[in-house]
């Protein structure tokens, strides 16, 4: 029987010559990341069991992404103990203020991830990567500091699901419609221990920007990694960017599928998430009037460049609609510098919004732009859950940059029209 | 290996940010956090929950960040087992990784309501519902996950093989 292709990158990592679904495994990792949130509690498990040394000091990512610059000295406390903990073991991918971004933008911008890797990361939004053709899932802190001492980790080998894309987007539509779509339609359990594997004529279509979106999404329709074929389109980004060779995987033909769907690109419409589910997914258009108090365009989810640059496209020149809050975040210091060379963030500034250093703050209701009782956002982040932006009854609706700064402008949610 | 307790019960999808709000992380202290556990969709929780108590749920449970804090703080509190429907993946090797007993059962957690008097055998995968008088049978881990649970987590197990 064939393999897909996270089985066979799952394979290659066991030493094995094939792997089925629900075989258990370990396998060996190229990169372990943990960020400020989650290493301190991986660094107690790590010394709590008489670790001394890190496997390899080169596959070890600590991202301070979370609540940085601190936003109080609890929050102080932890990075500190990150930054100690990186400085005494020589952790190479270290990023602290200044070099960092939120890091599941970060380690492909940086090239610390390749195709072909094998990546655990104790953040749920690891899955990320599958866009450059690399098996990447989220673990808990335990499995990060086992996978920082030995550079190993156990996997059940998952069953596929299979997103067989078609056409090409509309205008008005980014990878964060598809994947609100594709969530809407199989539920936030829809690939519960699964993998999401896309394929079809329709990859050329998106961008790299996209297909990082859509496979970080994966996690929140339960599955284990999302994961896109190498193509030209991954071969230029990683062109002179990654540290270590890509290794190209492809699916057998005869690879197995639980489930197949076909999806016609050309036939998404910008979608909207509504509270307080990802899965509860609304047409923009068929939304009616819903007033709006906040704006986040940003997060580990939308926070690239071209998610600045249609942010750009619609508010240059405009004015933020009185009585909202918009907060842009450019998820990188690279993407904050290009944005700052090309005039976007005086534009920002200029049509009412603000403009913050890298942050996932907001995402999560840590800081920089939390909610209170009976306040509503459109964000272009990942979750809206209960009380997942601040107060437990405010409301995160979630969406494109494109239908969140066309928002912005109105002050309801709005679907963003290319040819206003 | 057993547990005796009465039981919280919860919809489904319960996600980590309800389990534990992401405004308290800013530490890693498991007393401190365990403070807030659940507060966000049941506050009498922590002031009612004693050592033993079980907490029955849906589909997914856990579902969302990888934080795990979720689990910790559960445990923490001295909830002896969560039973749920089905739990989603990231929580489910957090829970098995730090030693917190979950179990699979759906029928189970349709029968089972809150207050019950519930006692769990870990080994057989029984659940005897004492106060309507039923009993169910969950699904037993695969041996090699019996093998971290029974070492006392993941790091331990890691330990036993490589034999420091």
């Amino acid at each position: 029987m064939g393999m897909t292709m996270t089985q066979k990158i799952l394979a290659k990592h066991a030493g094995l010559d094939s792997v089925k679904p629900g075989q258990l495994i370990n396998a060996r990792l190229d990169i372990v990341l943990g960020n400020d949130i989650t290493t301190p509690v991986a660094i107690n498990e790590f010394k709590k069991s008489g670790f001394t040394r890190v496997f390899d000091r080169d596959r070890i990512a600590i991202v301070l992404d979370h609540f940085v610059p601190n936003k109080d000295i609890k929050a102080a406390q932890q990075s500190k103990e990150c930054r100690d903990f990186a400085g005494c073991h020589g952790v190479s991918h270290f990023y602290d203020v200044g070099k960092m971004g939120i890091e599941h933008a970060l380690l492909p911008e940086q090239g610390v991830v390749t195709a072909g890797d094998c990546i655990i990361g104790a953040d749920s939004h690891t899955c990320t990567y599958g866009a450059l053709g690399a098996f990447s899932t989220g673990v808990g802190s335990t499995d990060m500091a086992a996978g920082m001492a030995t550079g190993m980790a156990w996997f059940k080998v998952p069953p596929a699901i299979r997103f067989e894309l078609k056409g090409s987007l509309p205008k008005d539509c980014s990878g964060k419609d598809l994947i609100l779509y594709i969530i809407g339609k199989i539920g936030v359990d829809g690939a519960l221990y699964k993998s999401m594997e896309f394929t079809g004529e329709g990859v050329k279509s998106l961008s790299m920007d996209s297909r990082l979106t859509v496979c970080n999404m994966a996690i929140e329709a339960g599955a284990k990694n999302g994961i896109f074929p190498v193509d030209d389109i991954t071969l230029e980004y990683m062109k002179g960017r990654c540290e270590r060779e890509p290794v190209i995987f492809e699916a057998d033909p005869d690879a197995e599928y639980e489930k197949s769907y076909e999806i016609d690109l050309s036939s998404l419409v910008p979608t909207v998430s509504c509270p307080h589910l990802p899965e509860n997914t609304r047409p923009a258009h068929e939304l009616g009037d819903i007033k709006i108090d906040q704006v986040v365009i940003g997060s580990c989810t939308n926070g690239r460049m071209e998610d600045m640059e249609t942010a750009y496209r619609i508010l240059n020149g405009k004015r933020v609609k009185d009585g909202v809050r918009c907060i842009i975040i450019p998820a990188t210091m690279e993407i904050m510098k290009e944005c700052a060379d090309r005039g976007y963030i005086s534009a920002f500034i200029e049509a009412g919004a603000v403009v913050s250093t890298p942050t996932c703050g907001p995402c999560l209701g840590g800081y920089m732009g939390i909610l209170a009782k009976g306040e509503r956002c459109i964000a272009t982040t990942n979750r809206n859950f209960v009380g997942r932006m601040g107060h437990v009854e405010s409301e995160v609706y979630l969406a494109s940059p494109a239908t969140a700064a066309a928002s912005a402008l109105t002050g309801y949610i709005t679907r963003y029209s290319c040819g206003e | 290996m057993n547990t005796q307790g009465t039981v919280f019960k919860y919809g489904d999808n319960v996600d980590t940010d309800v389990i534990i709000p992401a405004r308290y992380l800013n530490t890693s202290n498991a007393a401190e956090l365990a403070a807030h556990c659940m507060e966000d969709i049941d506050d009498e929780f922590v002031k009612k929950v004693k050592p033993g108590d079980i907490m029955v749920a849906g589909w997914n449970f856990g579902c969302g960040s990888s934080r795990e804090h979720a689990p910790l703080v559960i445990k923490t509190c001295g909830t002896g087992c969560v039973i749920a429907k089905s739990f989603a993946r990231i929580f489910y090797r957090n829970a098995i990784n730090i030693g917190l007993p979950i179990l699979e059962c759906p029928q189970a957690c349709d029968a089972i309501e809150a207050g019950d008097s519930v006692e769990v055998d870990f080994d057989s995968g029984e659940i005897r519902d004492l106060t309507i008088g039923r009993v169910f049978r969950s699904e037993p881990f695969p041996p090699f996950i019996q093998r971290i649970i029974k070492a006392g987590g993941l790091l331990n197990s890691i330990k036993e093989v490589s034999g420091e």
